[in-house]
């Protein structure tokens, strides 16, 4: 369990955009109203250079959250410990204002696939993970935020909801949340139920961000549609719908735009996080 | 019906293997198909890590012949660690033992010098000395010893891999002629340079690596390669910020 004094989300609550080094100079002369970035922590585990420089650069000006997509969290196995050392020496280095991860694996056996991969809901998988997240908090010094995964399919084993799960790893371990309202949408669309419900379950207060990204559509062997959380387009309305209504609930929060693929020019992006602004406007403090 | 992440893993990497039991889609029904958006993933985001760490070799044999091959090293060499910047290290290797590309046979040098770049790009800062620190009399020049930069990295290669590189980068270049090639990469601030070494360049810079002085390294270089250009090297050096230290140890004190 963590104690109070490492609880140091700083993030401001207003939007962020995940970082894109083409976008360097335009952030630099018009960022507004973007007012913290996100960088993937495995980008900047590098000796030195120019991911490292720009950085370095940018942190002087904005909030910087960094978000791991290789830790495996979610893995069998423990977690890979010289990883664990790499991301120790960026957060001392760059003392971010927020650190996430992921409740997905990634790594088995010593391979990294890439991808963040699902894991079933039981008390044998809520013990593991949160080992693995006081191990990650002990080792960084820090609070860290949990990210809800996008599903395209269930476990039969599961025998917790997913936000029962994340709140029990919430208690357990001291860790925040970080609400992926687009992951909540399209697990919702995949595997028929109420996103809505799904918000009134789930611990609003203990999140402590909140993404948002674009998702493709497909159809799964039934026809039934598939959403697949690409990080490729434009945020979809039905999504910036649910922002509303967990923020009306949870009050402002830090709101995160993510384009990783098709990555657009600067004012494309930049007119996402005006929309996150005006849903943030909405919401009284 | 519990699912191990082994058994996951091998149903991802191999498309004839059955989707592990105990998935289900909304209907709790065999979750079929919808386990192919992790197959596709994985798959999808290697090979984009593949082109991306690799355009020279994407462009020499065109974007769908990448996608095969990366398809095929991407499931004898899944990532062993989560920097992708470093994805590939096995990609020279694996493509020399391709028979169907043993008529390009300079392909894996290329490789090489892209993973060389890519190392550059990421290799820690360092503050490069003055140029007038070998400003020194002959014979302490020889008796010097060389620090080099971390960004720095050399490449020895029977092929003419500098004047591929630089045909598949400037449309100004000139088609490539036979022949073999040193290369020297350097990073003078953030862009990795590959340059043409004169020939010995690799091997006598090789021998200051391994602790040699000036002249020890030149004296072997020259046995293989009598008029060795000493001049032409350190100045590439010296221009693209690669030396960080120069020791000399005098032999009367």
């Amino acid at each position: 369990m963590l104690d109070d004094a490492l609880r140091s989300n700083r993030l401001p609550a207003a939007p962020g955009v995940g970082y894109k080094p083409q976008h360097f100079t335009q952030i630099l002369e018009h960022a507004k109203p973007v007012a913290w970035l996100e960088i993937h922590a495995e980008n900047y585990m590098g000796d030195g250079g120019r991911p490292l420089a720009q950085l370095r650069h940018l942190s002087e000006q904005f909030p910087i959250s960094v978000h791991g997509v290789g830790l495996s969290i979610g893995g069998e196995g423990s977690l890979d410990s010289d990883h664990l050392t790499r991301l120790k020496h960026l957060v001392e280095w760059l003392n971010p204002a927020s650190f996430s991860e992921h409740l997905a694996w990634s790594t088995h056996d010593a391979h990294f696939l890439n991808d963040l991969l699902p894991l079933p809901y039981t008390d044998m998988t809520l013990a593991r993970v949160c080992e693995h997240i006081d191990q990650v908090q002990n080792t960084i010094g820090r609070q860290m935020l949990l990210e809800n995964p996008s599903s395209y399919l269930a476990f039969e084993e599961s025998t917790w909801s997913e936000p029962d799960f994340l709140r029990e790893i919430s208690q357990r371990t001291g860790c925040g949340l970080l609400l992926d309202v687009n992951n909540v949408f399209v697990s919702a669309t995949n595997l028929d139920y109420s996103p809505q419900e799904y918000i009134n379950e789930y611990p609003l207060e203990k999140v402590g961000e909140i993404h948002l990204g674009g998702h493709d559509e497909d159809e799964d062997d039934h026809g039934h549609p598939l959403l697949i959380d690409s990080h490729g387009r434009e945020v979809v309305d039905p999504v910036w719908a649910l922002l509303d209504y967990v923020l009306d609930r949870s009050g402002p929060k830090p709101v995160l735009i993510e384009w990783d693929t098709d990555v657009p020019d600067w004012p494309v992006l930049r007119d996402e996080a005006v929309r996150a602004q005006a849903a943030l406007d909405r919401v009284p403090a | 019906m519990s699912v191990s992440q082994t058994e996951f893993r091998a149903a991802l990497l191999d498309a004839a293997k059955p989707v592990p039991d105990g998935l289900l889609d909304a209907s709790s029904q065999p979750a079929g198909r919808r386990f192919s958006v992790y197959r596709n993933n994985v798959a999808v985001s290697l090979t984009e890590a593949m082109h991306q760490a690799f355009p020279v070799i994407t462009k020499l044999l065109g974007p769908q012949n990448m996608d095969g091959l990366a398809g095929l090293f991407l499931r004898q060499h899944p990532p062993s660690s989560p920097l992708m910047m470093f994805y590939g290290q096995e990609f020279p290797e694996f493509l020399s033992r391709m028979e169907q590309l043993s008529h390009l046979g300079y392909l894996p040098d290329v490789a090489r010098l892209e993973l060389a770049i890519r190392e550059s790009y990421h290799a820690a800062d360092s503050q490069p000395i003055d140029a007038d620190a070998l400003a020194v009399s002959p014979e302490d020049l020889m008796q010097a010893k060389l620090g080099f930069a971390p960004s720095m990295r050399v490449l020895k290669s029977a092929w003419p891999v500098h004047a591929i590189w630089r045909f598949n980068n400037d449309p100004d270049a000139p088609k490539p002629e036979p022949g073999a090639q040193d290369v020297l990469v350097t990073r003078p601030e953030y862009d990795p340079t590959p340059q043409l070494l004169p020939p010995g360049g690799a091997d006598w810079i090789s021998g200051l690596l391994s602790g040699q002085t000036i002249g020890e390294a030149f004296e072997i270089t020259t046995a293989e390669i009598p008029d060795f250009d000493l001049g032409t090297t350190l100045a590439l050096l010296l221009q693209g910020a690669a030396i960080t230290s120069v020791t000399i140890e005098r032999l009367d004190t």
